[in-house]
């Protein structure tokens, strides 16, 4: 007996084009009451488009019907666990919506005179107080709008600070555990990328680190906990072995879930770092944005951060742009404003204990599922976690079954699949992050269909490889979507 | 499949072919079938030049995106065109058709640091 979370609909839903048919419209206008204008003639010709090929006509009630039975078939954390290793998909507050529609945070503009502008800039200048102490760095940027895009305006950071000492210097290290944004940022900045190999506990190995850094090295750009779910316990020791260089320690903040209110980066000697405000601060996260990636620095990188920089003066806040040494703007204005007063809303209604908590609870969750699923699939790290944890499909691939299969399983029985093949130093990995978001009752359901799983390889694996069975979709052709792909209707 | 004795093979799991001063470049059996169904490849123009154990491309399955290290260094003087519109037959045939690309490489180039096809098919025996 499969036990579910939710019951799929399974009715399929054709195309708003295909549900046109001519002439059919979703408005009444009144007829024209004053002379008509030929449009070309007034505008010229080149001003005035044809009408638009294929444009679907359908009445008012099919729009609203088509899109809402569409909303339906999302899969949401509003609708049940979404163990997305790596990307901490947690519950968003409502209390973070209510304070987000507040009149006039809502509706305020960027063009507002700073004298109107006093409460929004003072929700920036709270939540930049309030990350600085939960990181243990000196100074915040909330520009960025995203983790990549803070990865990129960190690395442009440790650039425009080695420059001003005369050489921005050519390699970033990067584990072999990284995001794979990691190298990719760097490659962006201009820098050429060294891995840097995991010892068979998963963590830097400190002693290949230290042959790799030397004079061209500019930073080493860590993820931690990394993406094993290992927090790298050398690293307060790999911090003193780039400084001693002259080079810098980034560390990837995607993680910073497990570190929460119990370990503060600044205090193991990172430089500077990137938060995701839609991961770790409970801001919706999914669905293309907008999200938020602030950058936290020590103090010898605040004079590079971009402009403008809040600034308290006597009796009011202020923009300064006055900051010569400045990397520049990396967003228009501000940042992505809204995610800002939910991450606000949601760091103040949890204060301190309660951020702690959700950090203690999130890393409970994930140890909670290793060892309920450890006899059942391969931990080739086979170590206390932290907010994640990652088997491998080893002793399943002997069925013929993969990651994959058992991901696509894993939607039959109601749940969003875990991370998959993901990250690559594991063999066929499944990652999987709970959060503090579940109940021990959703974790036991959880638990249940993968334990169940499991036993289907054992019994009947062509239902793996097949799967999933209940979706309206069958199982689709990745392979010839990617290499063929169909982007237009007709 | 079997590993040419001809070839010598990287750690990184890149073939080396060199015959009068030509380097044939391509990924091992064991890279495209680790890598899965490969959907796209990324390779540098003819008259790029290449670095020993620098990247010089990408290889895109549904799993991943991996780099492609040289093994040898010089300039490159043909890319195999074929894999932009027909990326599978690196699953196909990876030690042939699907070749990806050719260098001139300097003369008195020593492939002796690289492996074997038997010392080859012991590494990626022990990789797992």
């Amino acid at each position: 007996m499969i036990r579910k979370v939710r019951q799929h609909l399974s009715q399929n839903e054709s195309l708003i084009f295909e549900r046109s048919s001519p002439g059919k419209i979703g408005y009444q206008l009144p007829d024209l009451d004053v002379p008509a204008v030929d449009a070309a003639a007034a505008l010229g010709a080149a001003s005035v488009r044809a009408e638009i090929e294929g444009f679907p006509e359908v009445s008012e009630v099919e729009v609203i019907r088509h899109f809402t039975r569409l909303s339906t078939w999302n899969y949401a954390i509003d609708l049940g666990m979404y163990p997305l290793g790596s990307c901490t998909m947690k519950y968003n507050p409502r209390i973070n919506e209510a304070v987000a529609r507040i009149e006039g945070l809502a509706w305020a503009h960027p063009y507002q005179p700073e004298s109107l502008s006093q409460g929004a800039m003072e929700v920036i200048g709270r939540l930049e107080a309030a990350l600085c102490e939960i990181t243990g760095l000196d100074a915040v940027t909330l520009q960025p709008a995203a983790g990549a895009h803070g990865e990129l305006t960190g690395i442009l950071l440790v650039r425009a600070a080695l420059e001003a000492r005369g050489n921005p210097r050519k390699k970033i290290l990067v584990p072999d555990s990284a995001h794979g944004t990691n190298p990719a940022t760097a490659g962006i900045a201009g820098y050429s990328v060294q891995n840097v190999a995991s010892n068979d506990q998963g963590m830097i190995d400190i002693e290949h680190l230290a042959g790799l850094v030397d004079d061209d090295v500019a930073a080493l750009m860590v993820t931690n906990p990394n993406t094993l779910g290992v927090f790298e316990s050398n690293i307060a020791q790999a911090a003193e072995i780039l400084h001693s260089k002259g080079a810098m320690i980034y560390m990837d903040g995607a993680n910073m879930n497990a570190l929460v209110g119990v370990a503060r980066p600044g205090d193991f000697g990172v430089d500077v770092m990137h938060i995701n405000l839609h991961k770790t601060f409970s801001t919706p996260h999914g669905g293309g944005g907008p999200g938020g990636g602030p950058v936290a620095v020590a103090k010898h990188l605040e004079p590079y951060l971009p402009v403008p920089r809040l600034k308290r003066m006597k009796d009011a806040l202020a923009w300064d742009f006055d900051r010569p040494g400045s990397i520049g703007k990396v967003k228009a204005f501000y940042g992505n404003f809204g995610v800002m007063v939910r991450a606000l809303a949601y760091i103040l209604a949890h204060g301190g204990p309660g951020l702690r908590n959700a950090t203690v609870d999130a890393v409970l969750n994930a140890n909670y599922i290793r060892h309920k699923l450890r006899d059942f699939f391969d931990l080739p790290y086979d170590r206390p976690n932290m907010h994640e944890v990652v088997f491998s499909d080893d002793r399943q691939a002997a069925k013929g079954v993969r990651t994959g299969d058992i991901a696509k399983r894993l939607i039959d029985y109601g749940f969003h699949p875990y991370t998959v093949s993901f990250p690559l130093i594991v063999h066929g990995a499944l990652m999987i992050e709970p959060t503090e978001t579940e109940s021990k009752d959703e974790l036991d359901l959880f638990i249940d269909a993968m334990i169940s799983i499991a036993k289907e390889v054992d019994e009947q694996p062509e239902t793996l490889k097949n799967a999933p069975h209940m979706t309206r979709t069958r199982r689709v052709d990745e392979v010839t979507a990617a290499r063929k792909p169909i982007l237009r209707w007709k | 499949m079997s590993y040419p004795e001809t070839y010598r093979y990287t750690k990184e799991h890149e073939w080396v072919h060199l015959e009068n001063g030509i380097a044939t470049v391509g990924i091992t059996d064991h890279a495209q079938s680790e890598l899965g169904d490969i959907v796209y490849v990324d390779l540098p123009k003819p008259g790029a030049t290449v670095q020993t154990g620098q990247s010089f491309g990408s290889v895109e399955s549904v799993k991943a995106v991996s780099d492609i290290y040289a093994p040898v260094a010089g300039e490159v003087i043909a890319a195999n065109d074929d894999l932009a519109t027909a990326p599978e037959k690196l699953n196909e045939d990876p030690h042939g058709a699907a070749w990806l690309i050719r260098v001139k490489v300097a003369d008195g180039t020593d492939l002796g640091n690289l492996m074997n096809a038997a010392d080859y098919e012991s590494y990626i025996g022990a990789e797992h």
